[in-house]
């Protein structure tokens, strides 16, 4: 027997059916004129083509049905004693008198089930006596063929039988043990085809074997079928013995089809009860079988089941499923020594489905499973499997689906425990995903243990990890702290104490995180605190003595820290917004000294730290912002701000940022308000200041383009001296304003070809005011355009 | 033509009849020429009654010297074809010398008649029953007629009919168990058992029993012996593996056995046998040969 060729095999199917086909046409004939003999002699030689050793299992399928189809109308004859005047039972004796075991034992099933229907003989010796003549045929194909024949062409009566009460106990008993013992004997050759033919086609032969199971299967499923196979039987007799099969046969391409079998087509309350022994079995099959996917099905059907009704739960509990099913997988992975780590995964996942599903309040539980995982976990080397990686996720990941509340998986102490046996890649992801579910959830984490266990949990984040080295993705990198820093606004605690120790953990942590991190997580931070800062300047009034730990005074000092450990790493310009938002706060806490702490900070890293001449530009209006606003100062401080800050604003890099930043200064000697500063000489000197360098702009730009630059800047200060004059400011009168328009109108006449929109708009609201009449057109009566 | 056979043809027609003929069981006998003939089923210490009926032909006239009936056993063996040997000869002289004219009928009897053998039709030896009418004559030849008639003799079940047992096997290559539940069979018996097996080591492809026939005629130096396999029925399709035990079912009404006869007269003998063949892939044969008693009871046949 070598390898043959599919051509060859194509021929000699077409020789069988043809064979078939010409004994079956004088079969019928034999049939047409009641001819017993006849009819046996060419049912005979029909079945001698199932006689083949040359065809694969397919192709004997295949001419196994033909055949199938003839004895169909062969058992019709059979039963129709007026044809053929035979009794069923001589004809019980006749058909064994062909002299080949295949066909006698084709017809004697054909003629035999005529006979059980019949009732003449008791069923079960017939039965019996079928199962145990088959026994002849010890060709793996040919045998599985004839048995799988018996097995279909009894299948209605044991049905019937089995499901009739008529008689007792017994006959149901009677059913079930032919069926056990044909699916023995099927199981037993099926497994020996794997040793039949040279190695080198194991594979082949393998995928032949699949193509068979489920012939064995069948008879799995007929017993499901057989209404009197109730729980007492399946217990006692159905499974012990069928498991015994699958342990017994070692082989694991049966152990792991029948295995799968059992648990799909028997009911989940058989399962259930038997849970002991069906999982007694897992740990005794060969290692090579894949033996999770088994038990991770079986998880899936009970956790199905119990989510199917509220009162097979309490079975659940009766029969304690969890701890059975934990010991079980606990065995298997203890037994299966080559299981790589993911197997052994997969199986701490699909019971922490199960777990969840089932027993959604018993945390314990989903601490335990993940304790055993982390015991398989340690005691190999870190995971270097994606799939295994991927399978922790998975694990971890469960929990928080469920409990949609993130604050629940925070209190498994073992959820920790397995993250730590992550590489560091993966541990991120997993912190994203557990930041992912708070956001998603919009959980709020408001207690500062919570607040510790979190940032224990996505530490991959917060800091690098002992093997920093590992090449990082920009964008990932981002996405990551962005999210972090998401996750610093998820925790909050409306006891002002409480939010302290929590802001003081994250500090804590992300402190932690190097200078990388810290422009992400910092100002995150700092607003959470200026956020409690808020809160305790809103209720003041309770805030009394010297106990209480929340003080803004200690929250400022904390910023400060934060704010500075920023300039270090360096981000100036975003320290440097940051200490403007606390002095702002402080400003509210009226906190004189701290926002001016806050302030000398800000020059400090201005000088110090911020060199780039657009930054400066941009710190500048930010501070002059800041500042404007600011009213706790006494004038001796406020003074040197204002001074140091004009002082900044006149010595910016370029002329048109100069003056603008100097026009813009203008306001910190005006503030709109009841106690404001008004010092109107010395806006005008800003002003005057703005013009002069304007002026110093257009020429520097008409010597260096021949011709003289917009009038931009001047239309801007146009714009400053109108909104003084509008807010009454004395010292700014119509007449400089007339001077102004004219100095334009003088520089516009350079290049008349442009008209400059700003201006035509600026002059058009002039008009406006002058003819709306009132205090504000008296007022700008006099301005003539 | 007609008148030319008519005139070889001897002057009268015996006929040779049974009384109870109609009513007797017929079974079939395969004479020399191949044809199958009905013939009636005697047994042993019966009697034979019946009449001869001698008819001349049509305006002749039949001159004898007395006209006789025999009744004989023969033995005939084909290596020494026409040397019958008798073992019973019983004679009933039916009529004085004289004349026939017309149709004459004589009623004769064998009361009792021992008849320890069955009829039996082997190979190289045949054992008959026979009926033999005698017209004897002056100068020409006499007138002979024969009438066949087949003898069985039933045997009661045998009250000792222990079962074969048996291990047999080649040494680290096969080792089967077998088991027959008799050693003693009717014709129309099942022969059930199993066969156990202890080791596989060779490739099998099948296993069959065989029905052999074992006939031995003459003795001393011209002993001939003849075996014929009457039946091959296939028990086992394919190679079983230790501890399978297959079953064995074999109806034997379909084979036309006989009973195993022992030293029949110290001319013949025939015997059975249970031939179990394996046979492996090379299609090398392995069997085992094991001897059954045959015996015919009344009930089954």
């Amino acid at each position: 027997m070598l390898l043959i060729g599919a051509e060859d095999e194509e021929k000699w199917l077409a020789e069988g059916i043809a064979g078939v086909q010409h004994n079956a046409f004088y079969l019928h004939r034999a049939l047409d004129s009641n001819n017993l003999r006849d009819a046996l002699k060419y049912s005979a030689q029909m079945l001698s083509e199932l006689r083949t050793s040359k065809l694969s299992p397919q192709k004997y399928y295949e001419l196994y049905m033909r055949a199938f189809d003839e004895l169909r109308i062969l058992e019709m004859f059979f039963k129709d004693e007026s044809k053929h005047g035979v009794s069923v039972v001589d004809l019980y004796e006749l058909v064994q008198h062909a002299g080949n075991i295949l066909p006698r034992l084709y017809l004697l099933c054909t003629v035999g089930s005529v006979y059980i229907k019949s009732k003449e003989a008791p069923a079960k010796e017939l039965l019996q006596d079928l199962v145990e003549m088959c026994h002849g045929v010890q060709h793996p194909i040919r045998g599985l063929f004839l048995r799988s024949y018996l097995a279909q062409i009894s299948r209605d009566k044991l049905i019937d039988i089995g499901s009739d009460y008529e008689g007792d106990a017994d006959t149901v008993m009677d059913a079930v043990e032919f069926i056990l013992e044909n699916f023995t004997e099927m199981n037993k050759l099926w497994v020996r085809m794997q040793l039949e033919g040279p190695g080198r086609v194991r594979e082949k032969r393998e995928k032949e074997r699949s193509a068979l199971q489920e012939l064995v299967g069948k008879n799995l499923h007929v017993l499901s079928q057989i209404e009197g196979v109730d729980l007492e039987i399946y217990k006692e007799t159905v499974l012990p013995r069928v498991l015994e099969q699958v342990v017994n046969c070692k082989d694991d391409l049966s152990q792991y089809y029948l295995m799968d079998c059992i648990i799909q087509v028997f009911p989940d309350e058989y399962h259930l009860q038997t849970l002991e022994m069906l999982l007694a079995a897992c740990p005794q099959v060969q290692p090579t079988v894949d033996i999770k996917t088994v038990l991770s099905r079986l998880m899936d059907r009970l956790s199905k089941y119990a989510a199917s009704s509220a009162d097979v739960l309490t079975e659940f509990l009766q029969v304690e499923a969890f701890t059975k099913l934990s010991n079980a997988i606990e065995k298997v992975i203890e037994v299966q020594v080559d299981m790589p780590a993911v197997g052994a995964i997969t199986l701490y996942v699909s019971l922490l489905t199960f777990t969840l599903r089932v027993h959604p309040d018993r945390l314990d539980y989903v601490d335990q499973v993940l304790g055993a995982c982390v015991k398989k976990l340690s005691s190999i080397p870190k995971l270097e499997d994606s799939r295994a990686t991927k399978q922790v996720v998975a694990l971890l990941s469960a929990p928080l689906e469920k409990y949609n509340d993130t604050v629940t998986a925070l209190k498994i102490s073992n959820y920790p425990r397995v993250m730590d046996h992550l590489d560091n890649g993966t541990n991120k992801v997993m912190a994203m995903v557990i930041i992912e579910s708070i956001m998603k959830n919009n959980t709020c984490i408001s207690t500062a243990d919570k607040v510790e266990v979190l940032f224990e949990l996505i530490k991959g984040l917060i800091k690098d990890l002992d093997s920093a080295t590992d090449e990082l993705d920009e964008e990932d990198f981002k996405d990551e702290q962005n999210s972090v820093a998401k996750l610093i606004h998820m925790l909050y605690n409306n006891e002002p104490e409480e939010m302290l120790k929590i802001i003081c953990i994250v500090w804590k942590h992300t402190m932690a995180g190097g200078p990388k991190r810290l422009p992400f997580t910092v100002p995150s931070l700092v607003f959470s605190a200026l956020r409690l800062v808020r809160q305790l300047q809103g209720q003041e009034g309770d805030i009394v003595g010297e106990e209480v730990p929340a003080t803004p005074k200690k929250i400022f000092q904390l910023l400060s820290q934060m704010i500075e450990a920023l300039s270090a790493v360096p981000s100036p310009e975003l320290a440097l917004r940051l200490y403007l938002q606390c002095a702002e706060a402080a400003n509210g806490c009226d906190l004189e000294y701290v926002a001016y702490e806050f302030f000398t900070q800000v020059f400090v890293l201005y000088e110090e730290e911020i060199a780039n001449s657009k930054a400066q530009v941009t710190a500048i209006h930010l501070i002059i912002g800041a500042l404007q606003r600011m009213n706790v100062f006494s004038v001796e401080n406020r003074d040197t701000l204002t001074h140091k800050t004009t002082g900044y604003s006149a010595r910016l890099l370029k002329k048109p940022d100069q003056c603008r930043a100097v026009y813009a200064c203008s306001h910190l000697f005006w503030v709109d308000g009841q106690d404001g500063i008004r010092d109107g000489e010395r806006v005008l000197l800003c002003l005057k200041r703005a013009l002069r360098i304007a002026n110093a702009a257009q020429q520097m730009a008409s010597i260096a383009r021949d011709s003289s630059g917009p009038v931009t800047l001047f239309v801007e200060i146009l714009n400053k001296y109108l909104y003084y004059f509008e807010k009454g400011n004395k010292q700014i009168t119509a007449a400089a304003i007339q001077h102004l328009i004219e100095l334009i109108n003088t520089e516009m006449q350079g290049d008349s070809a442009t008209s400059d929109a700003f201006l035509a708009s600026t002059l058009r609201y002039i008009q406006f005011q002058k003819q709306r009449g009132g205090v504000m057109g008296a007022k700008f009566e006099s301005i003539k355009l | 033509m007609n008148y030319l056979v008519g005139a070889f043809k001897p002057p009268c027609n015996i006929f040779i009849s049974f009384t109870d003929g109609r009513s007797r069981k017929q079974v079939p006998l395969k004479k020399e020429n191949g044809k199958t003939v009905m013939v009636a089923l005697f047994q042993s210490q019966e009697n034979i009654v019946g009449e001869v009926v001698i008819e001349p032909i049509h305006g002749k006239k039949v001159e004898h010297n007395g006209v006789k009936i025999e009744l004989l056993g023969q033995i005939e063996l084909y290596f020494d074809r026409g040397n019958f040997y008798d073992f019973t000869s019983l004679v009933r002289e039916l009529d004085v010398p004289g004349e026939l004219y017309e149709r004459k009928t004589y009623p004769f009897e064998f009361s009792t008649v021992e008849m320890p053998y069955e009829s039996y039709n082997g190979v190289n030896v045949r054992l008959r029953y026979i009926l033999k009418v005698t017209i004897s004559r002056n100068y020409v030849s006499n007138i002979v007629e024969y009438q066949d008639f087949v003898v069985r003799n039933y045997t009661p079940p045998p009250s000792i009919n222990n079962s074969i047992k048996m291990e047999v096997g080649i040494e680290d290559c096969l080792h089967i168990e077998f088991e027959y539940s008799k050693s003693k069979y009717h014709l129309k018996d099942v022969i059930i058992g199993k066969i156990y097996f202890l080791l596989v080591r060779i490739k099998l492809k099948n296993m069959e029993l065989e029905i052999r026939r074992r006939e031995s005629t003459g003795s001393g130096p011209n002993t001939y012996v003849e075996t014929e396999t009457l039946a091959k029925f296939e028990l086992m399709d394919g190679a079983p593996v230790r501890g399978e035990s297959i079953p064995i079912r074999l109806f034997l009404s379909p084979y036309e056995l006989t009973p195993t006869y022992r030293n029949i007269n110290n001319k013949f003998s025939v015997k059975y046998y249970l031939n179990l063949v394996l046979v492996d892939e090379e299609d090398r044969r392995y069997f085992k040969q094991q001897e059954i008693t045959m015996y015919r009871n009344l009930e089954a046949s």
